[in-house]
């Protein structure tokens, strides 16, 4: 297996990016204006429901069941699509999966395609193979269209343009659509894009999309959005090929019930998306005449066979966790330098790679556990976290960097410590004693070296009382003992 | 009833006067401290930076030291949550089953402080008074591991003297997390200021929390901005008295544990 593509490049590590991110106000500004409104809505929808903790159990286990019984549901999607007139893909990676596409692409001599949101395709980069060879991809996603037009990357897998403001859209819009006098209404914005795409809908003949659930009972595909690009994408062209991640399968179709209800409250607020499109492979005189679904390995495999981490794979991409996620609310998504951003990024980018790449990212975050919380099929995220770090620390200490690092000396060390109380007080009185090259005249410690100057950057911290707990204890005791 | 103290390693070392306020609300309620000082810390720091193996000696050694307590009480909400989230997980991590049967039995006897007096002693009013301006802060670990709810707030508004007022985005983290605080510094900074903002839009004197964690962070900052306010562990607001108040100088701890006792 060729390592994904995405290794070809060297993320940027987590801190740094969030610091670039950090001092631009205006995408903080947006970011954090977006998410709140969101989330607002959010909780208002699943206050709505008196089940909702019942819904989420449900999720998570019909999620689990598909997980446990992968091979056994894929076999069955793929049998029933098939039947159905569908043609299944098998892409181990990025490469095949890009080869698998544009070869359908080519086959059919199409210089454009008219595309709706799909995160997988960003994940295999899948426009620049496309452009690469000659073919140019359109998004048709309102958000998507405004990150392709502005050159710019997704920050949000749902809201891709998330980190932008109207005023930002309507330059973008201005610009590229060559619309100088465009005004910055949303019905303004709308329109400009409608009228932008409206013209590719009726004239390209090929469709790329991804999908939300593929059912393996009927071999159906579903995909929920809110604009109707992805019903125009999903009818009109004569050639449909879907892109989706193999995790995605569920048993039944009846299991659609349960993430109908979850998946848009949590992603979007609404109690049901505006345009729910399920299709079960070609239907003559009706629909595209030939449908290929590709199915998408790109390290899922291996997170499979972890048994603590597979939970990873239940997401449904609802993004509520990024919405939440108090880390998410001041970098945005770009900070992550991963299309999945946010808590359910900082877990499956890492994994995707085989924990090559993203590796700073299972520490984006202050274990708050709010992302556990609304999450619509309880993916234990601050748990998955906390096991990714172990597992890089694991692999960091084989390295003869990795032992000597002052992470792991200062670990190792305070693990000394506290296997015994004497060793424990008599550190603590040699603190009291050391301390007081760093305090401050007014008793504070402003400034401390190596990386306990993170904690000095932007906070004081008291300088340690003269007598401890334990001490003070002891001296009571004593007291007592003497005052019998 | 014999209350077994954790004070914790991060208390013991910076808060020592959240121990003795701790020490002195439940011997001013009728019961018997006793301090067991093999004692250490819980292993949190270790387990949530990815030290889990190094973690598990830590964890038994807690377990080890308290193992025939009758009740544990400890004043910092995330230490006991990695008790009762984690302690389970790392038995089976390492497949020591013994360890993974003595957590089990002693879980049941792991008491936050706050949650101790109102679940298990069933009191809200513990007598104290405190005449100022308080914000509670929630901290992650009471609302989202223990689901504390509302008991430290019904604590707060049982204090004779004691003005309560709401802060903004009360479910919010403030950006500590341990050694992500370190990690990433940036981040965790700018979410400590947007904490501090909604501390301070309170008008509060003083902001208190269950744990001395958030407080520290919160303080950090709040002090290095030279503001005003102070922040101050929910266990010294319910040791106060009219006559004395804990991060007050006069705070007689060190004096006979008579003084405003009934021991």
């Amino acid at each position: 297996m060729t390592p994904p593509e995405t290794l070809a490049e060297s993320r940027q590590n987590f801190p740094e990016a969030a610091r670039e991110l950090l001092a631009d106000s205006q995408i903080r500004k947006n970011v954090r204006h977006a998410t709140d409104v969101i989330q607002a809505k959010r909780n208002k929808v699943v206050a709505e429901l008196p089940d909702w903790q019942d819904l989420r159990e449900a999720g998570s286990a019909i999620r689990a069941h598909a997980l446990e019984h992968l091979d056994h549901y894929l076999a069955q999607f793929e049998a029933n699509c098939t039947r159905a007139g569908g043609q299944v893909h098998w892409a181990r990676d990025a490469a095949e999966a890009n080869s698998i596409i544009l070869g359908l692409i080519q086959k059919h001599e199409a210089k454009e395609v008219i595309k709706v949101k799909t995160m997988t395709s960003e994940e295999i980069k899948l426009n620049a193979h496309l452009e690469a060879h000659g073919v140019r991809p359109i998004e048709t996603d309102l958000a998507e269209l405004i990150v392709q037009l502005g050159h710019d990357k997704p920050s949000h897998f749902v809201a891709p343009a998330l980190h932008k403001n109207r005023q930002e859209v309507r330059e973008i819009f201005q610009r590229e659509m060559k619309l100088p006098e465009l005004g910055e209404t949303p019905e303004d914005l709308c329109a400009a894009a409608r009228t932008y795409l409206r013209e590719k809908y009726l004239r390209i003949k090929v469709a790329v999309s991804g999908a939300n659930f593929l059912v393996a009972e009927t071999g159906s595909v579903c995909l929920v959005e809110s604009e109707g690009n992805g019903r125009m994408c999903l009818t009109l062209p004569d050639v449909l090929i879907s892109i989706v991640g193999i995790e995605k399968v569920i048993p039944r179709f009846q299991d659609l019930e349960v993430f109908l209800q979850t998946l848009p409250r949590s992603a979007t607020g609404e109690r049901m998306n505006p345009y729910n499109s399920i299709w079960t492979g070609v239907h003559e005189g009706d629909g595209p005449r030939e449908f290929h679904l590709v199915l998408l390995d790109n390290g899922r495999s291996p997170i499979l066979a972890d048994k603590e981490a597979r939970q990873t794979l239940k997401c449904i991409r609802c993004a509520a966790c990024l919405n939440v996620c108090p880390v998410y609310h001041q970098t945005g998504g770009h900070a992550y330098r991963s299309v999945y951003a946010g808590p359910i990024g900082a877990i499956l980018t890492p994994q995707l790679h085989d924990m090559k790449d993203g590796r700073s990212l299972p520490y984006a975050s202050s274990l708050c556990g709010a992302c556990y919380e609304v999450c619509p099929v309880k993916i234990n995220i601050p748990e998955v976290l906390i096991h990714l770090r172990g597992k890089i620390v694991e692999e960091e200490q084989k390295t003869l960097g990795g032992k000597l690092g002052l992470w792991n000396i200062g670990m190792q060390a305070a693990a000394f410590l506290f296997a015994d109380a004497s060793r424990f007080s008599a550190a603590q009185h040699l603190g009291q004693m050391g301390q007081k090259v760093f305090v401050s005249k007014s008793g504070f410690i402003e400034a401390l070296p190596l990386m306990l100057s993170g904690w000095t950057q932007t906070r004081d911290l008291a300088a340690l009382p003269k007598q401890t707990f334990r001490d003070w204890w002891a001296a009571r005791e004593e007291r007592e003992e003497k005052a019998r | 009833m014999r209350v077994s103290l954790f004070i914790t390693c991060y208390n013991d070392t910076l808060f020592p006067g959240t121990g003795k306020a701790v020490v002195r609300v439940l011997e001013r309620l009728g019961h018997s401290i006793e301090f067991r000082p093999e004692q250490t810390c819980c292993g949190q720091m270790h387990w949530n930076t990815g030290y889990l193996r190094e973690a598990v000696p830590i964890i038994r050694h807690f377990v080890e030291v308290f193992r025939d307590a009758e009740t544990i009480v400890i004043p910092s909400s995330s230490c006991v949550s990695m008790m009762r989230d984690h302690y389970l997980k790392a038995a089976e991590m390492v497949g020591d089953a013994k360890l993974a049967a003595d957590v089990a039995a002693l879980l049941p006897r792991v008491w936050e402080f706050s949650e101790f007096l109102a679940k298990k002693l069933g009191v809200e009013d513990v007598g104290a008074t405190y005449a100022h301006r308080v914000t509670y802060h929630t901290s992650c670990h009471s609302q989202r591991s223990l689901h504390l709810n509302d008991i430290p707030l019904r604590l707060l508004r049982k204090v004779r003297g004691l003005q309560l007022v709401p802060i903004e985005n009360p479910q919010e983290c403030c950006g500590f997390g341990g050694t992500f605080s370190i990690k990433n510094a940036d981040v965790s900074s700018a979410m400590l200021a947007d904490k501090v903002r909604c501390v301070l839009n309170t008008g509060a004197e003083v902001c208190t929390a269950v744990d001395n964690s958030c407080l520290m962070h919160l303080f950090g900052s709040m002090h290095r901005q030279r503001t005003f306010t102070r922040t101050v562990h929910i266990a010294e607001i319910l040791a106060s008295t009219a006559e004395a108040e804990p991060w007050d100088e006069r705070f007689p701890v060190d004096l006979p544990v008579s003084v405003g006792g009934t021991r």
